[in-house]
């Protein structure tokens, strides 16, 4: 397919795929992204949909986004903001316009601009009218019918399902505009749709339609190129953060040498590990879908106590029924990874909107002293290690891990350099099979340099013994209700997982000389940070930034990095739960940035919220 | 049965004794229940290690602190859930959940349905002595209606679980009732229940001595009120054999004198039928309706075991994908290079 049309080059592009939720929007957002992976751009996403699976058609709360931002460099975000909106309906072109950027680029499917759809959306009058859209570059383009003219000779399929297809007429036309490789998209067509050969005969047509119309219309002058980004060499991959997870935890067993055990209950925007592990039995995985979130913690637990690599993976509504489990695990000892992938609430929320606001929760939402260790992802792609970082925790340290993403996380995506596994590191564990007191086998004598209990699992002679939530004599193991020695198990349980940042990473600051300001953040808001932080040096600011993803313990250095600063600013998507641990621990002064919309953080608006701090 | 070193030992009861002393209340009939499980033990013919009890909250939960096998003391009610994950992860292993009528019915009887509608590998044990003990004289779930306890001084307004109206209900494999001082049934039950592959559920009459003293008396202390049941034999019983029970033509069982209704009308007691129906039916025969409580096994059928099942499946990918294979895991689907820089 050529391109004789005269061609700009760009340096990135954000564009924003937006329809209803039954106009395959993800789908397309899905392709236009590995095109875009394959060609070699770095890249970010931001599917954006909402809970509903088939809200009405044409309504507002029905319309399903995809926003990728792709560029010939590095870059940290999804886009602040659009520079390029493909809207199939009234309602998209709505919920969307606020956000585009200014003077940028609509192409909207003229087909669903009538009365009805229109009134649905709530316009009053036509925006392809009543000059409301005249700032903009708008491509009016009748895709609806271009697609069932041009699938016309298909046969066997129905008027509705030729018009079905599309979204695959956009993501033609998108792919001819940015010289995306169609081969990919052709080739997963075929795979994905070859039970039902017709259509995947029409859905190849349309795409050739919406390509050739672009090449053709004049209404389309120029394409635009976006060279490869400049990326360390390797073999890469596009990665969301839930697949990134579903790897990490294969690989932990792997290279734990333990069977992995998940137990899980299906909820937003968790399932998605329960249902790729499902499909990797091969790797000796059992996938437990629990007959509620309790099951599911319970039955990882005793699959634990057996000697398995216990998982169990929810989002917060899930998390707050986990936690007599988590409790028990602490007491018991034993080691259990639960992942949080956080979404917007209180109680149901947000279903699929981002939140960090769960942080405070898996430090302390459990009855008495419960020392938890937490690990926090901060990209899709860091989801991978941050699983085996948790497991290597668990299992070394006999406890329960809380491992926290979000639903940006889980469902965005990015290029990324697939790991040698050859140079993963092993975090295997040795179970005890000796009796190691003179009256018998002491289930709680500790590791001295880990305070690890030793790991006995049913089925090693000579050390049957019983574990349980009642307060244990130091040691035996036994039921004990002594008042000191409750207070020495106290201690040590805490002092195990204090001791735990002794073997994590120190924390890494970034900054480039004479900075006063330090931007601390955890989790997703990762990229928003720096990106922000390069727009406030480019203006000849000085900024540092740390990012934890240890939450507890923190790093070893924290108290030195938070204390070198004069001010410190901690932008969070809560009300300020990493602020209020940092305060209290290091009595420092930090201020925070704190919106809490659902919705990732913007460059923009943190470059403004630092550089107010920096030059107060 | 081996000692791990090629020889062959020999178990007893006493060696299912754990050095913890025992602290249930004096006269409970948790002593005799712990005794008869204790001596029953070697009869598994597994080595003490390869044995496992969890339990949940309450004074039965207590139990595996007693013996001298692997053991977990977990939370309220979870314990079939906790036993379902080292059960389908361990085949190895003989899983046993102790529990009790609160633990069971009330807080974890989500889990204990769908642990028994899986038919994971499991034997559970319900000690029902009708009241909260450990708590100090609530009323359970099994409670009769209008009792008055610390908690309902006007009497209890609940109607009350049919401990295994409930099993029936959620069509497990394998459903038996026995009393504590009973060692002999007791004993004929734990054989079968361990002998059964997938979920047995017990329920163990068991008298609390200091919140609810008597309960069970109807069928303790009067063993003529005791049905056992026999699989293919006609079902009598009483001190002279004068009683039976007939199938009603609406699938409902009751109490005849077999003088009245003649030997031929009996009902023939068949464990291993399919449908869940007959065994229910012989579960609404109560004290409370007929004056006699049935014993021994309700129900027993083969039935596919949920941890075989999972292991076959785990099979199945192996020899559909070859043994898993990280590093072409991660290099599934669209990959690209990026070259080293000139």
């Amino acid at each position: 397919m050529s391109t004789p049309k005269p061609v700009e080059h760009l340096e990135r592009v954000v564009i924003r795929f937006a329809g209803d939720s039954g106009d395959g929007m993800q789908l397309t957002g899905d392709r236009f992204t590995s095109e875009t992976a394959v060609f070699g751009n770095d890249l970010a996403t931001l599917p954006d949909f909402p809970a509903e699976i088939r809200a009405p058609a044409g309504s507002l709360p029905g319309v399903s986004g995809f926003q990728v931002h792709f560029a010939d460099h590095d870059i940290l975000t999804p886009g602040d903001q659009p520079s390029v909106l493909v809207a199939m309906n009234p309602a998209a072109l709505k919920v969307n316009l606020a956000d585009l950027a200014k003077g940028g680029t609509i192409i909207l499917n003229t087909d669903a601009f009538n009365d009805r759809n229109l009134q649905k959306a709530g316009y009053e009058s036509n925006p392809l009218t009543d000059g409301s859209l005249s700032d903009l570059h708008v491509h009016e383009v009748a895709l609806s019918s271009m697609t069932v003219e041009a699938l016309k000779e298909v046969e066997g399929i129905t008027s509705r399902e030729a018009e079905r297809s599309k979204n695959f007429f956009a993501l033609g036309l998108m792919s001819w505009l940015y010289h995306r490789p169609a081969e990919g998209t052709l080739a997963f067509i075929e795979t994905k749709f070859a039970s039902r050969p017709e259509i995947a005969e029409a859905n190849t047509k349309a795409f050739k339609a919406g390509w050739n119309y672009g090449e053709t219309s004049e209404d389309f002058a120029v394409s635009y190129e976006i060279a490869p980004a400049k990326l360390e060499p390797g073999t890469y991959r596009q990665v969301s953060g839930n697949t990134a997870l579903t790897y990490g935890l294969i690989a932990a067993s792997k290279l734990s040498g333990l069977p992995l055990f998940l137990g899980a209950y299906p909820i937003t925007p968790a399932s998605d590990v329960l249902e790729q592990l499902a499909q990797l039995k091969q790797f000796g995985v059992r996938t437990f879908q629990a007959e509620d979130e309790i099951a599911a913690s319970g039955a990882a637990l005793g699959a634990a106590f057996g000697g398995a690599l216990g998982v169990t993976t929810s989002a917060g509504p899930g998390i707050v029924l986990k936690s007599e489990t988590v409790g028990l695990a602490v007491t018991l000892e034993l080691p259990l990874v639960i992942i949080d992938v956080q979404r917007a609430g209180p109680s149901t929320g947000m279903p699929t909107k981002p939140e960090q606001a769960d942080l405070l929760m898996v430090m302390f939402g459990r009855n008495s002293e419960s020392p938890v260790p937490v690990v926090a992802a901060s990209t899709p792609a860091g989801c991978f290690h941050a699983a085996i970082e948790a497991a290597r925790i668990a299992i070394k340290y006999r406890t329960p891990v809380f491992l926290l993403s979000d639903a940006y996380l889980a469902n965005g995506s990015e290029p990324w350099l697939i790991p040698d596994v050859s140079t993963l590191a092993d975090i295997s564990t040795d179970f005890a099979t000796e009796v190691n007191g003179e009256d018998g086998f002491l289930p709680y004598k500790r590791d001295p340099e880990t305070l690890a209990r030793p790991w006995a699992i049913p089925g090693t002679p000579g050390l049957e013994h019983r574990i349980g939530g009642l307060e244990k004599e130091n040691e035996t193991g036994n039921v004990s209700y002594d008042p000191e020695n409750h207070d020495l198990m106290v201690q040590l349980r805490a002092a195990k997982v204090a001791g735990i940042a002794a073997d994590i990473p120190e924390l890494e600051v970034d900054d480039p000389g004479g900075a006063d300001t330090l931007v601390i953040g955890w989790g997703s808001t990762y990229g928003a940070i720096g990106a922000a932080a390069r727009r406030v040096r480019a203006s000849g600011w000085k900024v540092a930034t740390a990012h934890l993803r240890y939450l507890n313990p923190f790093p070893r250095n924290t108290a030195d990095v938070v204390g070198a600063y004069e001010k410190v600013l901690v932008p969070e998507i809560n009300l300020g739960q990493l602020r209020m641990l940092l305060r209290a621990r290091y009595l420092v002064d930090a201020v925070g940035y704190n919106k809490v919309r659902g919705r990732p953080f913007r460059a923009a608006e943190l470059a403004d919220a630092i550089t107010a701090l920096v030059d107060s | 049965m081996s000692d791990g070193n090629g020889n062959l030992v020999q178990l007893t009861g006493k060696d299912f004794k754990s050095d913890q002393e025992v602290r249930w209340c004096p006269g409970c009939g948790d002593y005799a229940i712990l005794n008869v499980i204790q001596g029953f033990m070697p009869e598994l013919g597994l080595s003490r290690e390869r044995i496992v009890f969890v339990s949940g909250i309450g004074c039965a939960a207590r139990f595996p602190y007693y013996m001298q096998t692997y053991g977990m003391h977990s939370i309220h009610g979870r314990a079939p859930a906790i036993a379902t994950g080292l059960a389908v992860t361990r085949p190895d292993l003989s899983v046993w959940v102790v529990t009790g009528d609160g633990d069971a019915l009330s807080i974890g009887g989500n889990h204990l349905i769908h642990s028994l509608r899986r038919n994971v590998n499991l034997k559970i044990l319900l000690f029902n002595n009708r009241i909260y003990g450990l708590t100090k004289g609530q009323y359970s779930p099994t409670s009769e209606i209008g009792k008055v306890t610390k908690s309902t001084p006007m009497g209890s307004l609940d109607y009350p679980f049919n401990p295994l109206s409930v099993a029936i209900g959620a069509e497990a494999s394998f459903v038996a009732r026995a009393i504590d001082t009973d060692k002999k049934g007791l004993t004929e039950v734990l054989e079968a229940a361990a002998r059964h592959r997938g979920s047995a559920f017990v329920e163990i009459l068991q008298n609390c001595n200091i919140y609810n003293d008597g309960a069970f008396d109807y069928v303790r202390d009067e063993k003529a009120n005791r049905i056992y049941l026999e699989s293919g034999a006609p079902i009598r019983f009483g001190s002279e054999g004068e009683k039976g029970v007939v199938q009603n033509v609406d699938g409902s069982a009751a109490v005849v004198d077999v003088a009245d209704a003649g030997e031929g009308a009996l009902l023939v007691h068949d464990a291993g039928h399919r449908e869940p129906s007959l065994a229910f039916a012989l579960s609404r025969i109560t004290y409370e309706t007929d004056g006699a409580v049935p014993l021994g096994v309700f129900r027993a059928v083969d039935r596919p075991v949920y941890d075989d099942l999972m292991s076959e499946q785990l099979e199945a990918a192996r020899e559909r994908s070859g043994e898993g294979d990280l590093d072409a895991l991660l290099h599934s689907g669209d990959t690209w290079n990026v070259g080293a820089p000139d």
